[in-house]
C-alpha cells in the first residue's frame, strides 16, 4: 500500500468514526432463501432484489407499500404522449468515491437485461424503452407507445457504476471486486450458503444506516430459522412459519412484524376446453366442460369457506380475498367484497346449470410454495365435496407442478383443469395480475403469461389494453378496477385469500413489513 | 496390487459413466427448471428466451452429447441457478462437509469403541446394559428430531451453543477451515454430534459383538495361559481382531456423511455439500445434481479402494485382488 493510498485510507476510517452515531450496532438477519448472485442484473427474483436494494439504488425507490418515491431521479414526469423526463439527484456518489450521473442510467439499461447466463433478465423492465442522455443530470425515456408504467419498470433497475459496473461480469460481482453502488450499504463479503456481509455507507445521500454491519444468514428451515431467533443467534427473520406464530407472541423475548402481502391465493379454473382431462361425470363418464358456465364457477365461489380457510388452516394469518390485490393497492375495486359462504346458494346454481348433482374434479396445487398450500388444496376439496363436486385434492412439489399447469398438456397448453395458485404483483397495481391471469393468452402481446384457465374475454382485455395506454392516474386507475369487476363477476379466478408476511424480531428490534415480502436491513429499528 | 488399483479405476470409470447417463436422463423427466428460475412476472417471449439460453430447447440426446463433450474438457456445465461451473460450487462447498464428516467420525470412534469395549468386556453390568439400550436411540431417533432437539436444549435453553451456520475459519498448514477457530468449533459441534449419533450407536454394537465373539477364541485363552497382562490382550490382540468390521463400516459411513449430510446440513443451515445437492434438487438445478452424483460415485470408488488397503495392513491373510478375477 503506498502511503497516500493509506493516509487517505486512515482519513476515511476517522470520518467513518466521527459520523457514525455512537448507537452503531451490528445486526444479524436470518433469511428464508438466500440470493443466487450478488449481481444486481443476474437474476431478477425477490431475494436478489431485495438485496441488491442494499447495495443499489434505483431511479424510483418504493416504499412498504410499493408506492413510488424519489430515488436516484427527485423527480419524474411525462413530458408527451411518448417521453418521460427524468431529473436525476445530483451530488451523489458510488461506495468508490467516483461520482454518479447519466451515463450511469443509460448503460445499466444497457446491461440489466443482457446479462450471460441470467435464469430471469430484467428485459421485461427494459423492453421497449429507448433512453436519451440530455445533459448530465436529466434522461429522456421515450416507448413506441403511450406507456404509464414507466415508473413502475423503472423502480425495479437497479443503477450500478459506468466505470466499474457495467462492463463486469457476474463473477467480479460476487468476489465485490465490482460491488460498487450508490445504496445505504457497501459489500464486505459474499459466502454462498454461508453469509453476506454488509457495511453501512456513511457518505449515503440518504438516511446513514444505524447498523454498522448487517449479517444474512441463510437458513432454509423454518423451525431451525424460529429456533436461531430464539437462541439470539440473529436478530430478524422472515417467513415465520405459521404453526410457530401462536408460540412466538406468547413470549417476552420476540416480538413479530406483520404486513399483508401483495400475493392473492386464488383458483383457475378451465375456462378454454370443452373437454377438460380433470373433469368428469359422475362415475367417470366424460361431460361437457361445465367449468365454462358462469353458474358453475359462482357455485363454486360460493362453497368455498374463506374464514373457514383463514381461521383454522392459515391459523388467523391471512385475510379473504374478494378481487386480485388488497385495498390500497392502485386500481383495486372499491365495489368488491369476498364471497360470502353458501352452501345452499351453491347447489341451487349447480342445479340451475343443469348439474343438479355435481360432478367429478380434481384440484392440483403445489406443496411447498405458498403458506400451507397443500391444507388449503385438502380444504378446497372437501368443501366443494360437501356441495355435491366429487373433488379429489393432488399436491406435488412446485417444481413438478408449476411445469405441468402450465405447459404439461398437449400443445404446449396448460395440463390440469382446476388448480389452486398464488400471484404477487411485483409493479404494485393491479396491471400486473389482470394483464398475465386474466388476458388473453397471447404470446405476441405477451400477454396472459400465467392465464392457466384461458380465460379470455374481449371486453376485459380492452378495458386492460386501455388502462395500458392511459397516461393519466386517476382514469387508469378507474379502467383498472372496471376490468377487475368484470373479471370477476364473471369469474374467470376465484379469489381466496391475501398471504400476510410474517417476520420475526428480538426484543428491542422492529421491522417495517413490506407488501412486496423484501426483508431490507433499513427496514430494522432498534427501540 | 498395482495391477488390482488400475482394474478399480477402470471400474470406476464404467460405474461413473453409467450413472452420469441414468442421473442425467432421470432429471431431466422432472418438471423444468425455467418455472422454477423466472420471474412470474416474464412473458411468453422472455421465457422463451430463458430457455434457449439454458439449453433446454434441443432434444435430450443432443443435450447429452453436448454434456459429455464438456465432461472429457474437464466441464461439467454450468449452474442454471448460479450461472457459475457446478464444479466449482461443489468444491466451495466441499471445505465444510469434510470438517463437519471428520469430527463426526472421530466423535463416533473416540466415543463409540470404548463404550463398545467396555459393554463387551462387563455384559452383565448395568451401566453396559444403559450403554447397548441408549445405542438403539442412537440409530432409531430421526436425526431430523434429535437435530432440533439439540438446538432447543443447547443453544435455545442453554445458550451454550451457536444454533446455526458455520463459524470463522482460520488458515493453518495451507488449510482453511473453521476447525482452527474457537467459534468455528463451537458452531461445529452440535451439527457434528447430531450426524455422529447413529455412527455411535452402530460402533457400540459392532465393538461389544466383536468382543463377546472375540473373547472366546483359541488365541485370546493361549494369551491369558501365556500370562500376558490383560492391557496387552485387549490392545492388541482382541482390538485388531475386531477392527475389521468396525473399518468397513466406518469407511462406507464415512462416504455418506460427505455425500448425504443433507438433513443435519439444512436444519444447522452448514454451508456443506449435502445442502447445495437439496436446493439443487428441489430447483431443478439439473447440471450441479448430475456434476454432484458423479463425483460422489468417484469418491465411494476411492473410500472402497482405501478400505482394501487398510484391510490388508489390518488382516495379513487378506490379499487384494477381485473375487473371483
Amino acid at each position: 500500500m503506498n502511503r497516500t493510498v493509506k493516509t487517505r485510507a486512515l482519513a476515511t476510517v476517522a470520518v467513518v468514526a466521527l459520523s457514525t452515531p455512537l448507537l452503531a450496532e451490528d445486526l444479524t438477519i436470518g433469511l428464508a432463501s438466500e440470493p443466487t448472485s450478488m449481481d444486481p442484473h443476474f437474476h431478477n427474483l425477490t431475494p436478489n432484489n431485495a438485496m441488491s436494494r442494499h447495495i443499489y439504488d434505483t431511479l424510483i425507490r418504493q416504499d412498504e407499500t410499493q408506492g413510488l418515491n424519489p430515488g436516484l431521479a427527485v423527480e419524474w414526469k411525462p413530458v408527451d404522449e411518448l417521453t418521460w423526463e427524468f431529473k436525476l439527484r445530483e451530488g451523489v456518489t458510488y461506495h468508490d468515491g467516483s461520482a454518479f450521473d447519466a451515463d450511469d442510467v443509460l448503460c445499466s439499461f444497457v446491461r440489466a437485461p443482457d446479462v450471460p447466463n441470467s435464469p430471469s433478465s430484467f428485459a421485461s423492465m427494459t423492453k421497449g424503452k429507448t433512453l436519451k442522455k440530455i445533459d448530465d443530470f436529466t434522461i429522456h425515456i421515450t416507448t413506441e407507445a403511450p406507456y404509464p408504467l414507466m415508473a413502475n419498470d423503472v423502480s425495479n433497475v437497479p443503477i450500478v457504476s459506468s466505470e466499474s459496473g457495467c462492463d463486469a461480469t457476474t463473477a467480479a460481482y460476487n468476489s465485490g471486486e465490482a460491488s460498487v453502488g450508490t445504496g445505504p450499504f457497501t459489500f464486505v463479503s459474499y459466502k454462498p450458503g454461508d453469509s453476506i456481509v454488509l457495511a453501512s455507507n456513511p457518505n449515503y445521500w440518504g438516511d446513514v444506516s444505524p447498523w454498522s454491519t448487517v449479517t444474512f444468514k441463510p437458513i432454509k428451515s423454518g423451525p431451525a430459522r424460529v429456533a436461531a431467533l430464539l437462541a439470539g443467534d440473529v436478530d430478524v427473520i422472515n417467513s415465520v412459519p405459521t404453526t410457530d406464530i401462536a408460540t412466538l407472541e406468547g413470549r417476552e423475548d420476540v416480538g413479530l412484524s406483520q404486513g399483508t402481502s401483495n400475493r392473492v391465493i386464488y383458483l383457475h379454473l378451465d375456462h378454454g376446453r370443452a373437454d377438460s382431462p380433470f373433469v368428469k361425470a359422475n362415475g367417470g363418464g366424460d361431460i361437457d366442460n361445465p367449468l365454462r358456465k358462469l353458474e358453475v364457477r359462482t357455485a363454486i365461489s360460493k362453497a368455498i369457506h374463506r374464514d373457514a380457510i383463514v381461521e383454522r388452516v392459515m391459523e388467523g394469518v391471512a385475510i379473504k380475498a374478494g378481487q386480485l390485490l388488497p385495498n390500497g393497492f392502485f386500481g383495486v375495486s372499491d365495489q368488491l367484497q369476498p364471497v360470502e359462504y353458501d352452501p345452499n346458494g351453491a347447489k341451487e346454481l349447480l342445479a340451475a346449470a343443469g348439474v343438479p348433482d355435481g360432478f367429478e374434479l380434481t384440484i392440483h396445487g403445489p406443496n411447498d410454495r405458498y403458506i400451507n398450500d397443500a391444507k388449503i388444496a385438502e380444504a378446497i376439496g372437501q368443501m366443494l365435496t360437501r356441495v355435491g363436486i366429487k373433488t379429489s385434492v393432488e399436491t406435488m412439489p412446485r417444481s413438478v407442478y408449476f411445469q405441468r399447469a402450465s405447459r404439461g398438456g398437449p400443445e404446449g397448453g396448460p395440463e390440469f383443469s382446476f388448480i389452486l395458485v398464488g400471484w404477487g404483483s411485483g409493479t404494485g397495481e393491479a396491471s400486473s395480475p389482470l394483464r398475465s391471469l386474466i388476458g388473453t393468452h397471447d404470446p405476441d402481446k405477451g400477454w396472459g403469461a400465467s392465464n392457466r384457465g384461458r380465460y379470455s374475454n374481449p371486453e376485459v382485455d380492452a378495458l386492460i389494453a386501455e388502462a395500458l395506454q392511459t397516461v393519466d392516474s386517476a382514469a387508469r386507475e378507474k379502467l383498472l378496477a372496471q376490468a377487475t369487476e368484470l373479471a370477476i363477476a364473471d369469474a374467470a379466478i376465484i379469489p381466496l385469500h391475501y398471504q400476510v408476511n410474517t417476520w420475526g424480531v428480538r426484543k428491542g428490534f422492529a421491522y417495517a413489513p413490506r407488501t412486496d415480502e423484501y426483508t431490507l436491513a433499513t427496514g430494522v429499528t432498534k427501540e | 496390487m498395482t495391477v488390482f488399483i488400475i482394474r478399480r479405476l477402470m471400474q470406476a470409470m464404467i460405474v461413473v459413466f453409467l450413472m452420469s447417463l441414468i442421473v442425467f436422463f432421470g432429471v431431466n423427466v422432472i418438471g423444468n427448471p425455467v418455472d422454477m428460475l423466472i420471474n412470474p412476472e416474464a412473458d411468453q417471449a422472455e421465457i422463451e428466451r430463458t430457455i434457449r439460453a439454458l439449453g433446454l430447447d434441443k432434444p435430450i440426446a443432443e443435450q447429452y452429447l453436448f454434456f459429455l463433450k464438456g465432461i472429457a474438457q474437464g466441464d461439467f456445465g454450468k449452474s442454471f441457478i448460479f450461472g457459475e461451473p457446478a464444479l466449482k460450487l461443489i468444491l466451495q462447498h466441499l471445505p465444510a462437509t469434510i470438517e463437519l464428516a471428520l469430527v463426526s467420525l472421530l466423535m463416533a470412534v473416540v466415543l463409540g469403541i470404548p463404550l463398545g469395549l467396555y459393554a463387551g468386556l462387563f455384559p452383565e453390568q448395568g451401566i453396559s446394559r444403559t450403554i447397548m439400550a441408549s445405542s438403539i436411540l442412537g440409530f432409531s431417533l430421526p436425526t431430523f428430531w434429535v437435530g432440533l432437539m439439540l438446538i432447543m436444549g443447547f443453544s435455545v435453553y442453554l445458550g451454550w451453543l451457536p444454533s446455526t451456520g458455520r463459524g470463522e475459519t482460520a488458515v493453518f498448514l495451507g488449510i482453511e477451515s473453521s476447525l482452527w477457530t474457537w467459534n468455528g468449533l463451537s458452531h461445529l459441534l452440535l451439527p457434528a454430534l447430531n450426524l455422529a449419533l447413529t455412527n455411535i450407536g452402530l460402533v457400540i454394537r459392532l465393538s461389544r459383538a466383536g468382543v463377546r465373539e472375540a473373547m472366546h477364541q483359541e488365541y485370546i485363552k493361549f494369551a491369558r495361559a501365556k500370562g500376558l497382562p490383560t492391557h496387552r490382550i485387549i490392545g492388541v490382540h482382541l482390538m485388531k481382531n475386531i477392527m475389521i468390521p468396525i473399518v468397513t463400516v466406518l469407511g462406507l459411513e464415512f462416504g455418506n456423511l460427505l455425500a448425504f449430510s443433507v438433513v443435519t446440513e439444512t436444519i444447522f443451515a452448514w454451508p456443506g455439500m449435502g445442502k447445495l445437492l437439496i436446493d439443487s434438487l428441489l430447483q431443478l438445478d439439473r447440471p450441479v445434481v448430475v456434476a454432484y452424483l458423479m463425483i460422489i460415485v468417484l469418491l465411494f470408488v476411492a473410500i472402497n479402494l482405501l478400505v482394501d488397503i487398510v484391510y490388508s495392513i489390518l488382516d495379513p491373510r487378506v490379499r487384494l485382488r477381485d473375487q473371483g478375477a
